[in-house]
């Protein structure tokens, strides 16, 4: 059996609930294992973005709990909370992602600084992060200088750089033409199915739905449907 | 790598990082000059009126401000001297025994006030000897006299000329003496030189019959700053039948214009850091107007906020320190420039200067507290309004700066 990584259960989020509430995430139960490749879907204002934050700790639930890898996420303080998502927690986001001062290598190689890891480690990592994601030869650029598919696979270094339990990526293919996306979750996929790396992403992409393992629905803050596929990736 | 961090981000926006240490270091170089020349002048004010004369402290005899007449003098003993001498801060002290008398060379007469005086101990204390303009200065056991060079011309004598003095000695008696003019000294001030007569002090004494006896004892500070200390110093040590004065008591007029300038002038200080700690702050809103997603990322992915923090302290505080040294920079050259090109005054201000009698030109102290000082308060300015991106990073919630 898996090794279950993330446990939802009974989470809300209301916004306002003194003026205007806004039901943003309804009584979600949701159980995720290592390795799965999950694609949140939903229209807009479905909650998508709302559950992810949940899930990494950037907010916290009106109601339920967040079981990561046993801890229980929710009753962590502030501070906690930070470490936790510094040590057990990947994020890319759908923009600005990277440190714009910071060239590829430093911004892959900062979140492990601030792990503490060793310098020679971390230069070990990096370069075997940065060949990963297929980026070898763009390690000294700033971010100002690589496209927008290069930014976010920079973005999908850094997050496995600090060796998380899973990635969470709000959107992270939004901001891309089709063929950049396309690249980029090939690349997540193959992260996925060569390191057992666990992916949660949010998108209103067909294309990008279509590689994902298991494809959760929002409907105004509820799961519509939640359905897994045989075959992961492509 | 933190330190990293904030150094390259000095360098993101250089326009930015350079408008701000160029306000700072602008506030450092007008306040510094602004203080330097203010001091210029007031130094330059007081050593003036003070060397003309009084000197920056004096001892009499307790009630001979008020009345200065020879009952109110007092027999100089060694014990007096020591006291005078050992009080902290003094390094010279000198007697005079003073009094008002006519001077005539048998065709004119003018009045006069005499001064009895240790013609080496004067110097040291008012450099009397720079005054000379023509003959020989006085020693110890001189009987001649010197005359102020505005007194001499109404009395039409000079050097080798004989002049009697009359006045009132000690208990009334008459005093008289006939002394050779050795030597004219020019005072800057019209009152001092129209009407002052030097004799050595034994002299003095000898011709009112007032043997050992001295009104005044001038006494000079290890430096002007310290006039205060020394004056209340001596006023703790010394006997009750004593009184201690310093410039500012002997001059109030002087005292009111320096202090009335010194108000203003802190009001200009005062709007000039305000002026640069508006400046300042709106630069600091502005990086952390753009920086906000940034920083919510940073914390987001698990940067402590203290951390971000210490890379925004850091360079603040960088941008803060640099202004102020480069300001330093500046000013040293642009300070000494002052005091080698002194500035004039001219109109009613050079009135009032002249009738003090005195040039209206005014170099600038080169005062290293100056610097510093200014220096000091720009940078407290710069630390205090960085504590605000500092509260605003402290405060930080990623998931809303990241969606601003
Ligand atoms: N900070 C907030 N305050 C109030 N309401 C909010 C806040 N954030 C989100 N909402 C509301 O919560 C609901 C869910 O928003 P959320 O951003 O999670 O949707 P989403 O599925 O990510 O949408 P999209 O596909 O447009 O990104 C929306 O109705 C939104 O208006
Ligand atoms: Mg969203």
């Amino acid at each position: 059996m898996k090794k279950t990584v993330i446990d939802i259960h009974n989470v809300s989020k209301v916004y306002n609930p003194d003026t205007i509430p806004v039901h943003a995430v309804n009584n979600v139960h949701l159980h995720f294992e290592q390795g799965e490749f999950t694609a949140l879907v939903g229209p807009s204002g479905s909650g998508k973005t709302t559950l992810l934050n949940i899930i990494g700790g950037l907010d916290a639930p009106t109601q339920g709990s967040v079981i990561i890898n046993g801890t229980d996420i929710t009753h962590l303080s502030a501070n906690a909370l930070i470490r936790f998502r510094l040590h057990h927690i990947g994020f890319v986001f759908q923009s600005y992602n990277l440190v714009p001062v910071l060239t590829a290598r430093e911004n892959v190689e900062f979140i492990m600084l601030l792990q503490g890891v060793s310098k020679a480690g971390r230069e070990r990592r990096v370069r075997e992060l940065m060949a990963a994601v297929g980026l070898s030869d763009k390690m000294d650029v700033r971010p100002a200088q690589l496209s927008g598919g290069q930014q976010q696979r920079v973005a999908v270094a850094r997050a496995l750089a600090s060796k998380p339990q899973f990635i969470l990526a709000d959107e992270p293919t939004a901001n891309l033409d089709s063929h950049s996306a396309a690249n980029l979750l090939d690349m997540m996929a193959q992260l996925n199915r060569d390191e057992g790396m666990t992916f949660i992403f949010s998108t209103h992409d067909a294309r990008v739905i279509e590689r994902a393992g298991r494809v959760i629905t929002l409907v105004d803050g509820s799961i519509a449907s939640d359905t897994a596929r045989v075959e992961t990736g492509v | 790598m933190l330190t990293l961090l904030a150094w390259r981000n000095l360098w993101r926006n250089r326009s930015r990082s350079f408008i701000t240490m160029a306000s700072v270091w602008c506030a450092v170089v007008l306040a510094v000059a602004l203080s330097s020349l203010q001091k210029g002048v007031f130094d330059h004010l007081i050593a003036n009126v003070v060397s003309f004369y009084s000197g920056y402290v004096q001892v009499h005899h307790a009630g001979y401000q008020s009345e200065q007449t020879l009952e109110n003098s007092f027999p100089l003993t060694d014990s007096v001297r020591q006291a005078v001498l050992s009080a902290p801060g003094v390094v010279h002290a000198t007697p005079r025994l003073e009094a008002f008398a006519l001077v005539s060379t048998g065709e004119k007469t003018r009045g006069c006030m005499v001064a009895g005086i240790e013609p080496d101990g004067e110097d040291r204390v008012t450099h009397l000897k720079s005054k000379l303009v023509a003959g020989a200065f006085l020693h110890e056991r001189s009987t001649g006299v010197l005359l102020a060079e505005g007194l001499a011309k109404r009395l039409r004598v000079g050097p080798g000329d004989t002049v009697v003095l009359l006045g009132q000695g000690y208990y009334g008696s008459t005093a008289a003496g006939k002394y050779a003019v050795e030597g004219l000294l020019r005072f800057g001030s019209p009152a001092l030189n129209d009407q002052v007569v030097f004799l050595a002090l034994a002299t003095a004494q000898h011709w009112l019959d007032a043997p050992d006896l001295v009104t005044t004892l001038v006494v000079s500070p290890r430096k002007p700053a310290e006039t205060e200390s020394v004056a209340a110093g001596l006023r703790r040590t010394l006997p009750a039948d004593f009184e201690t004065l310093s410039w500012q008591e002997m001059m109030p007029d002087i005292r009111e214009h320096i202090q009335t300038d010194t108000a203003s002038s802190a009001i200009i200080k005062a709007v000039l850091y305000l002026l640069i700690a508006f400046g300042i702050f709106a630069t600091l809103l502005m990086m952390l107007a753009e920086r906000q997603r940034e920083f919510g990322m940073l914390v987001a992915l698990g940067m402590k906020k203290i951390q971000l923090a210490r890379v925004v302290l850091f360079e603040t505080i960088f941008i803060t320190i640099t202004g102020c040294l480069v300001g330093i920079a500046v000013s040293i050259p642009l300070v000494w420039w002052l005091k080698e090109h002194p500035i004039r005054f001219s109109g009613e201000t050079a009135e009032v200067y002249e009738r003090f009698g005195f040039e209206a030109v005014f170099p600038a102290a080169l005062s290293p507290s100056i610097f510093v000082n200014q220096a000091v308060a720009v940078f407290i300015v710069g630390v205090l309004l960085s504590f605000y991106p500092v509260i605003k990073v402290l405060s930080i919630n990623p998931v809303e700066a990241m969606r601003s």
